[in-house]
């Protein structure tokens, strides 16, 4: 009964593979690809310097900068929220729930300028902040973290959720048996199975903050060299029909955020072995 | 549930049944033209086209039904330049058309196509400030001062912006006669602004709702509408001595015209604004128009100001394009230290 080919047992592998490249390739890699082949009309002499100007290198600083925070910030409270879904049941669990997803809803635009509204000097928030502890929020660098924080929300939440749901509570009864102090349990049983699930939030959240235009564009200030991010130096460049410019920067955007989501992307694989996972 | 299930799909089917009628509507209507414009033009436009669908009518061409795109010019511009049909342009600073014409979608002598170098009305740069004039605010040299806050859009992105800009530096080389001492001058203003909004309608929202700024720069047609729209008792408009002209240039887009066939229609359209029914709308737009009579007419909204023409002191808007806003420009020069 010998046979030249090893079938699978999960069946429609070449269908399924084949599928998945020719939708990557219409979905992702051709537009991709025309942003390097539109910017190969710079030499590399006029490509470097476009890219390496000291106002674009503010801009990078601020985007990268902004969106690190912003996802660290959001892993931190993004696992608190998921937390509290989870484990406890109060009034309004369900509403609270519901509105975790809202900033993903949200025009974006439509966040910029609520935020804005709060936090300029005359908004609820902001004549306190500003008036009270000389804190400028809006029209700021912490304006722009602010807007990322919001709009990163949802991924951190959505998730730790559903591993936080399935994991038992066994484990931890488990844990406080065999003398851990909760402190304990939470460190060595829960966080390292969450791991993973957080690395991916906090990427999908950093991914999000970096791109994100609409909404930081009313609450920055735009100020060069302060309050400027990357996307819009890319604007900027569009609307002074400068295609190869613009092209320029959003290469740079893309090669970083590719390897910082590389880098992420490995410390989940590492994160997984540690805890005998796959995934 | 069920009865709200079928109201939601019953409403749906009203929705579908609604915009099938519609768009039949749209295919019986002889003819069509699509005018792409700036961003802040909707409100001029909105009567234009109700006046001259009315005046087409009535003079027994047929039925002709005006549709209209808004958006940042540039932007506009190159939407034209990568396909969107639209029989005219509507702008507000030539460049975007000159774009078009290096394109070769509208005729490179565009300017000599209709009256006034093809712009059917003006305005100019004006001050708008906070009632009474706490900080006293007479001229451009005021906005230099130091703890002062000045609102301007971002001349990089913005035509109102630019403009804004072009102004203070025209100013500037008047009173001082060296270009070392109008950009000194403008890296002084610029120093002052602490938001730069992409556009001249985020300007206003940040002068006039979130409370930054105590003057903003903006065109006379939206001073004017604000001081009024928003009540007279929160804000002043301030005259300076002298400013800019920021003529709205038109013009046909003859690679679409020529191939829809509405060359005549375009050409009509574009005439209507040098009408005295178009003149007298857009003077109700707090827009100077061309037509003397209207202007006398509507003079109390328009009180007398020296201008200065881009072309005339500063050179032609593409070397006036190079040398401030490209990438290194003056205008890069004047954020880059501060």
């Amino acid at each position: 009964m010998a046979t030249t080919r090893n079938f699978s047992v999960l069946p429609g592998f070449g269908l399924s593979l084949g599928y998945t490249l020719v939708y990557l390739s219409i979905i992702v890699l051709i537009p991709l690809s025309a942003v390097f082949i539109k910017t190969t009309e710079l030499s590399f002499a006029e490509f470097w310097q476009v890219i390496s100007a000291p106002r674009m290198v503010a801009s990078y600083k601020l985007s990268f900068g902004a969106s690190l925070a912003a996802g660290a910030i959001n892993a931190v409270f993004g696992l608190m929220l998921a937390w509290v879904l989870v484990r406890y049941s109060f009034p309004g669990k369900r509403l609270v729930d519901a509105l975790i997803d809202l900033p993903f809803a949200l025009p974006t635009a439509v966040a910029g300028i609520s935020l804005t509204a709060i936090y300029a000097r005359n908004g609820w928030l902001g004549q306190y902040i500003e008036g009270v502890f000389g804190i400028k929020v809006a029209f700021g660098p912490l304006g722009v973290l602010v807007a990322l924080v919001f709009i990163g929300l949802p991924f951190v939440v959505r998730t730790v959720q559903p591993i936080l749901e399935d994991m038992e509570t066994e484990l931890e009864e488990a844990a406080a048996s065999l003398g851990a102090q909760r402190w304990q349990s939470f460190r060595y049983v829960v966080l390292p199975i969450l791991l993973p699930a957080l690395l991916t939030g906090f990427a999908l959240a950093f991914a999000r903050a970096v791109g994100e235009y609409g909404s930081v564009i009313f609450i920055a200030g735009n100020i060069p060299f302060v309050s400027e991010i990357t996307p819009l130096m890319i604007i900027t460049k569009l609307e002074q029909y400068d295609y190869a410019g613009a092209t320029a920067i959003a290469l740079v955007m893309l090669v970083v955020s590719f390897i910082l989501l590389l880098i992420i992307n490995g410390l989940q694989v590492w994160a997984g072995r540690r805890t005998g996972r796959n995934r | 549930m069920k009865a709200v299930r079928r109201l939601i799909l019953s409403r749906i089917i009203r929705a579908a049944a609604l915009s099938l009628t519609f768009s039949a509507a749209l295919a019986v209507a002889d003819t069509t033209l699509l005018n792409v414009s700036y961003d802040v033009s909707r409100e001029l436009y909105k009567d234009i086209n109700a006046a001259f669908e009315a005046d087409w009518k009535a003079t027994q061409r047929g039925r002709i039904t005006i549709n209209q795109s808004h958006g940042g010019s540039s932007k506009q511009a190159q939407a034209i330049a990568s396909g969107l049909q639209a029989d005219v342009v509507t702008m507000n600073q030539s460049p975007d058309i000159d774009y078009l014409a290096d394109n070769g979608l509208v005729a490179t002598d565009w300017r000599q196509r209709f009256p006034h170098e093809a712009t059917p009305y003006t305005t100019t740069t004006i001050f708008l400030v906070r009632k009474g004039n706490p900080k006293n605010i007479q001229d451009w040299h005021d906005l230099a001062r130091d703890g002062l806050e000045v609102i301007v859009p971002n001349p990089k992105t913005s035509g109102n912006g630019r403009y804004s800009y072009l102004a203070a530096w025209g100013y500037a080389l008047q009173t001082s006669g060296s270009e070392d001492a109008a950009l000194a001058f403008v890296k002084d203003l610029f120093a002052n602004v602490p938001v730069l909004d992409g556009g001249g309608r985020g300007a206003t929202t940040t002068f006039t709702q979130r409370g930054m700024g105590d003057v903003l720069v903006t065109f006379e047609n939206e001073a004017i509408l604000l001081a009024r729209e928003l009540g007279d008792d929160k804000f002043d408009v301030v005259y300076p001595s002298l400013s800019i002209d920021a003529s709205a240039p038109v013009a046909i887009v003859e690679k679409v015209t020529s191939k829809r066939g509405t060359e005549q229609q375009a050409k009509h359209y574009l005439d209507f604004l040098y009408s005295l029914e178009g003149q007298e709308i857009i003077a109700r737009h707090y827009l100077r128009p061309r037509n003397a009579e209207i202007l006398e007419k509507y003079s109390h909204h328009f009180p007398a100001i020296k201008t200065f023409k881009v072309e005339d002191t500063l050179g032609s808007w593409r070397d006036v394009g190079k040398k401030h806003f490209a990438d290194g420009g003056i205008f890069d020069q004047v954020v880059e230290n501060q």
